[in-house]
Formats: C-alpha cells, sequence, structure tokens
C-alpha cells in the first residue's frame, strides 16, 4: 500500500475523491461530449509519473457522441484488464489546443505497489534521482494475472 | 463623448513647411503630434492613456505632448528632424474623451508607426511608451491603460518557452487547475527545514510548491543547499504519489551569470520549473526565457514591485498592460491576482488580467478594462497564478472566476492547517476536485459551492478542519483599480 493520504496512485483529475461509480463517470462523459470533446480509453500496468503512453484501447472516439456507447467501452476495457490502471481521455481539437482537455482514472488493481526512488550520489552533493515502479520488476508477460 | 477638432487654440498642426521649422517653441499640437482624422494602421501600436493634464492645460495639447514625449519630441523646434521621414516617427494622438465619472481625466488614444520599436524587444518599446513622458511637467498623471500590439510585431517575439498546453502534457495533469503553495514562513528556514515543508505539501496533493520572491541566497540558506533538499523532497513525492511534481527554484540573483548558474544547477537536478521575479527587468527577463526555451523548462514570473506601479489608477501603467509584456517577453507562469485573497483586485479587472494571457485572440470587454481588440498570433498562453490570502472556503469562487488554467496557491492556507502541512494540501485538493466534479456534472457552484465544500468534508476531516479554521475569512475592501464603466464591489462569500 502507498503511504501517501490515499494510499493510491494520485493521477488524474479525481483520485483524491471515492472511486466514482459508473453513473457519475457517466456524468463526467456527457460533459465532455457537451464541450466537443472525444473520449478515449488508455491502460497500462505501468503508472510510472513520466510513462506517457499508456496503450490504446481502440481508437480515440471521434464519432462517438453518446456517453453510454464510452461507458460500454470502458467496460469492456475493464473486463479485459482487471488488474490494470485504466483512465478515460477527453481531447479537445480546438486550434491553440489540440491536447488533452480531462483524464481520470477508471480503474486500478487491487494492490498498487507504488515506486521507490533509487538515489544515485554524484559530485558535489549531487544526487541523481530513478523513481522505480515495483509494478514493473516482473517481466511483462507475466504481470497483471495474479487475481486480487 | 469624442472633444471637437481644433477646439482648442493651437491644436492645428502647422503645415506650411518653412513656419513649422522656424527655430523656438511651437504647441505639440502645432508640431504634428494631434491628429483627430488619423486612422491608425493594421501595423500600428495602439496606446490609450489615462491623462490628467495640469490646472490650465488644454487636454488635446497634452495628448499631443502625450505623444510627442514618447516619440520624437523634444521641448523646442529642430531643424534636423527635416533631415528624416519624420512623419513615420511621429506618435500621433488621434482621440480623447474625457473618463466617465473622472473629473479632470482624459483618455488619450496614440498611435505609434511599427518602424520606431525594435523587433523582439520589450526594453526598446517601454523606453519610448513609458519613458521620459511620465515625468512631463505639465501632466499631474498618467497612466497607460491598454495597449494594441499589432500582430506584425507580435510575431517578432517568441512568447512564453513551454506555455500552458504543453505544460499541462509535462506534468500529466489536466481539467483541472493546478495547486501550489509558497513555502512559509519566507525567511529564515534552513535548507533542510525548508525541504521538509516542499515534501510535505507535495505528497499531500499539491502540484507545485515555491519559493518566494526575496528567497534568493541569504545567509540562513544558500541557494545551493535549497536546490538539493528541494529536489529530494520533490523527488520523493513523486515517487511516494506516481505524479510529477516541481517547486519553483527561484533564481533570480544579482547578476544574470549568477541567474545562469543557479538555473543551471536546478536544471542539472532535473527541476522542471525555475522561477523569476519581475524586479529582474525586461531584458532579464527574455534573457532567462531564452534560457528556458533551450532547456525544456518552465518559466515562472512572480510579478514583485508591480504594485509601486499598477495599482494607482491615476498613474502608472495597468497591469494588463504588464502582463501583454510578459506574454510576448515569454513566461509560462504569471500572477494575476485572486479577486478573493489579500492583495488588490477587482473581479472583472482580475479576469481581464486573465484573458490577456490565456487568450488565442482577445476581444475589447470594457467592464473587464480591455479597450482593444488582441490578436495573439498563435503565440503560447500563460499559466496566470491566483496567490495570496486564498483558502479551501473559496474553491467554487476561485474555479468559477477563473476557471481551470489556473495555478491556485494557498500558502497559509495550505502550511497553518491546524493537522500539519500535509492535512493542509489534502483539504486544498479535495476541495479542488469535489469543486470540479460538481461543476462538470452541472452544479451551478456559485450557488451550490458551499454546500458541495460541506459534503466533500464529511469524508475529509482536513478539509473540514480548513472550513472549521477559514470558513469566514474574507478580504472585502474596495478595489482601488476598477473599470471606468462598470462599477464593481469586492466578491462577497
Amino acid at each position: 500500500m502507498m503511504t501517501n493520504p490515499v494510499s493510491k496512485i494520485t493521477q488524474g483529475q479525481f483520485s483524491f475523491l471515492p472511486e466514482l461509480t459508473d453513473a457519475e463517470i457517466a456524468l463526467q462523459i456527457e460533459y465532455g461530449l457537451s464541450r466537443g470533446y472525444a473520449w478515449s480509453i488508455e491502460y497500462t500496468d505501468d503508472p510510472h509519473p513520466r510513462n506517457t503512453f499508456w496503450e490504446m484501447f481502440g481508437m480515440p472516439m471521434f464519432d462517438l457522441k453518446d456517453a453510454a456507447g464510452v461507458l460500454t467501452e470502458v467496460r469492456n476495457c475493464r473486463k479485459g484488464f482487471p488488474q490494470h490502471y485504466i483512465r478515460l481521455i477527453a481531447f479537445d481539437g480546438t486550434r491553440g489546443v489540440e491536447s488533452i482537455a480531462m483524464s481520470f482514472i477508471v480503474n486500478r488493481p487491487a494492490s498498487e505497489p507504488g515506486f521507490g526512488l533509487i538515489r544515485q550520489e554524484a559530485a558535489g552533493r549531487t544526487i541523481r534521482y530513478t523513481v522505480h515502479g515495483y509494478a514493473t520488476d516482473r517481466p511483462e508477460g507475466e504481470r497483471g494475472i495474479e487475481t486480487s | 463623448m469624442a472633444i471637437a477638432t481644433g477646439a482648442s487654440n493651437g491644436a492645428t498642426a502647422i503645415t506650411d513647411a518653412k513656419r513649422r521649422y522656424q527655430a523656438g517653441v511651437l504647441k505639440y499640437g502645432q508640431m504634428g503630434y494631434w491628429e483627430p482624422d488619423y486612422v491608425p494602421k493594421d501595423t500600428d501600436t495602439v496606446c490609450l492613456f489615462r491623462i490628467t493634464p495640469q490646472e490650465g492645460v488644454d487636454p488635446v495639447e497634452a495628448a499631443a505632448a502625450v505623444a510627442g514625449e514618447s516619440s520624437t519630441a523634444t521641448w523646442t523646434v529642430v531643424w534636423t528632424d527635416r533631415l528624416t521621414a519624420c512623419d513615420s516617427y511621429r506618435a500621433k494622438a488621434f482621440r480623447l474623451e474625457p473618463v466617465p465619472n473622472g473629473p479632470g481625466q482624459f483618455f488619450a488614444w496614440v498611435a505609434y508607426d511599427i518602424i520606431l520599436f525594435e523587433e523582439g524587444s520589450i526594453a526598446n518599446m517601454t523606453a519610448s511608451l513609458i519613458g521620459n513622458v511620465f515625468s512631463f511637467k505639465p501632466l499631474k498623471a498618467a497612466r497607460l491603460e491598454d495597449i494594441r500590439i499589432p500582430a506584425a510585431y507580435v510575431k517578432t517575439f517568441k512568447g512564453p518557452p513551454t506555455g500552458l498546453i504543453v505544460e499541462r502534457e509535462r506534468l500529466d495533469k489536466f481539467g483541472r487547475p493546478l495547486l501550489g503553495a509558497t513555502t512559509k514562513p519566507k525567511l529564515g528556514l534552513s535548507g533542510r527545514n525548508y525541504g521538509r515543508v516542499i515534501y510535505e505539501g507535495l505528497k499531500g496533493g499539491l502540484d507545485f510548491m515555491k519559493d518566494d520572491e526575496n528567497i534568493n541566497s541569504q545567509p540562513f540558506m544558500h541557494w545551493r543547499d535549497r536546490f538539493l533538499y528541494v529536489m529530494d523532497a520533490v523527488n520523493k513525492a513523486s515517487a511516494a504519489t506516481g505524479e510529477v511534481k516541481g517547486s519553483y527554484l527561484n533564481v533570480t540573483a544579482a547578476t544574470m551569470e549568477d541567474m545562469y548558474e543557479r538555473a543551471e544547477f536546478a536544471r542539472q537536478l532535473g527541476s522542471v520549473v525555475v522561477m523569476i521575479d519581475l524586479v529582474i527587468g525586461w531584458t532579464a527577463i527574455q534573457s532567462m526565457s531564452n534560457w528556458a526555451r533551450r532547456n525544456d523548462m518552465i518559466l515562472h514570473m512572480h510579478r514583485a514591485g508591480h504594485g509601486t506601479y499598477t495599482r494607482q489608477k491615476n498613474h502608472g501603467v495597468s497591469f494588463r498592460v504588464i502582463a501583454k509584456w510578459l506574454r510576448l517577453a515569454g513566461v509560462d507562469h504569471l500572477h494575476a491576482g485572486t479577486a478573493v485573497g489579500k492583495l488588490e483586485g477587482d473581479p472583472l479587472t482580475v479576469q481581464g488580467y486573465y484573458n490577456v494571457c490565456r487568450d488565442s485572440y482577445t476581444r475589447r470587454d470594457l467592464p473587464r478594462g480591455i479597450f482593444f481588440d488582441q490578436d495573439w498570433c498563435d503565440i503560447r498562453k500563460v499559466m496566470p497564478v491566483a496567490s495570496g490570502g486564498i483558502h479551501a472556503g473559496q474553491m467554487h469562487q476561485l474555479l468559477d472566476l477563473f476557471g481551470d488554467d489556473v495555478v491556485l496557491q494557498f500558502g497559509g492556507g495550505t502550511i497553518g492547517h491546524p493537522a500539519g502541512i500535509q492535512a493542509g494540501a489534502v483539504a486544498n485538493r479535495v476541495a479542488l476536485e469535489a469543486m470540479v466534479k460538481a461543476r462538470n456534472e452541472g452544479h451551478n457552484i456559485r450557488i451550490e459551492g458551499a454546500e458541495i465544500l460541506r459534503k466533500a468534508a464529511r469524508f475529509c476531516g482536513p478539509l473540514q478542519q480548513a472550513l472549521d479554521t477559514w470558513g469566514d475569512i474574507t478580504f472585502n475592501y474596495t478595489p482601488t483599480d476598477a473599470s471606468d464603466f462598470t462599477p464593481t464591489a469586492a466578491v462577497a462569500r
């Protein structure tokens, strides 16, 4: 268990709140759709803070304007990857933005092992830091298969 | 109401060259600095000055004098003007209006040809526009209220090295304001104690911690010590949360060489952000912006000192002009006011500053103090920072006023929490996330905000303690600098 105040990885918009129910997730999806965003789903077993590119669960749903449809895809992703981190991402294609406008976690593994900090002492009291994710200690093919 | 052309004596330019360049003293109007028929070119810079002429000074002549003294004029006629295409170099006052409800004050519009300013140099532009003219005796007071910078000149600047869109991508933080806190006390902490505050705040849920503007390298904490302890705290917090974290390392110093040395050390230690103070001056700001661009660094600007010339309405430079210049000069974060906190700021006027930082195209908006349309030509956007006397109990007001693209900095409102710094950070992060979630769900946070906070406090003890401690704290004083077009009161709770 992680030692931060919420005992879990705190990436995304809502990590300090109780986990969102599917009904609450649908409301956020609707908000994004009402602002013209395109939703996409990504998953990973390597939630390192600088692991930018999680796996895409299909293409961004540029033409899906129905919150229930997006939520169905979230459920499909959870079925396939129950022990992975899954996030919903809303993309805003407006000129001058062309980036992510919303991002929050909708699935977590039962146990979040967190990260260690590796310090390499260098010259002049300088330290070089590496944030090491315990989740990736095991080979890729053996991760995320244990049941909780 | 416009002032009629030629209504005042001496307001008409002398067109006969022989008479115009006879040795002696002419009125500025006669010299050609008042041109009521002038239509500004797309490539002109247009300034709006608020002027208060001395008793007995004709306002048209005063406006012409402002144009003259901020461009080519001197107090007497010089024949050497005739060696130049002097019509181009003369700024032209072309419109004058009394200030609504401002007896003795006038708005004067002045146009400047693009040849007057060196490309990409705020120092050069400011030396003209806010140079001698502000000490000119025939004016009791003068204030540069707003400026329209032509697209052609905007494109000579590189602008923010990172910009708020790319900053979010680097930090992996979207769809909510960022959270920060300034380390307190401002002065006296050792590097080790200082790093403790950073660690607690970041692990508790803040995205950023911040050096204060006057933390440089004093006897109690030398800069290298601060940087080393701070970066240990930042990396530890990043590992504890799985988030990218940062702390604005203030590299403000006596010389450029010192600043470069400090910035380079921050880079070596892996910091994502460095900080400078406005008092280092335009040239140093643009140099540090170039450095930040070369080194993938977010550049945080603390507007230390601005209140000496932005706050009083009758004299100085409006902060909206400073914000425009800083966006061109190239900073990524800019302190732009809170409206609800302890420092000066009428809510609509402050929103005007935020818009200048974040718009792709700023529209004329008189209630927010914006007099001109401004095309930003795709130059990157500055992330405004709200800092100074704000707390979790104001979260709904802050989100309603400023939206998502802002850094909310709760210094005392984090570190002064009765259960400690981490608890203070948790309170702020929970309040923020609960408010964003509720807004997205369709709640009217302006009306339901206090209730949303109370509900969130039911599952978050630290938020309840924060509300109990600060829930009733407000700073309701009448702003000194509000729009002339809509009277506004300070935000009530």
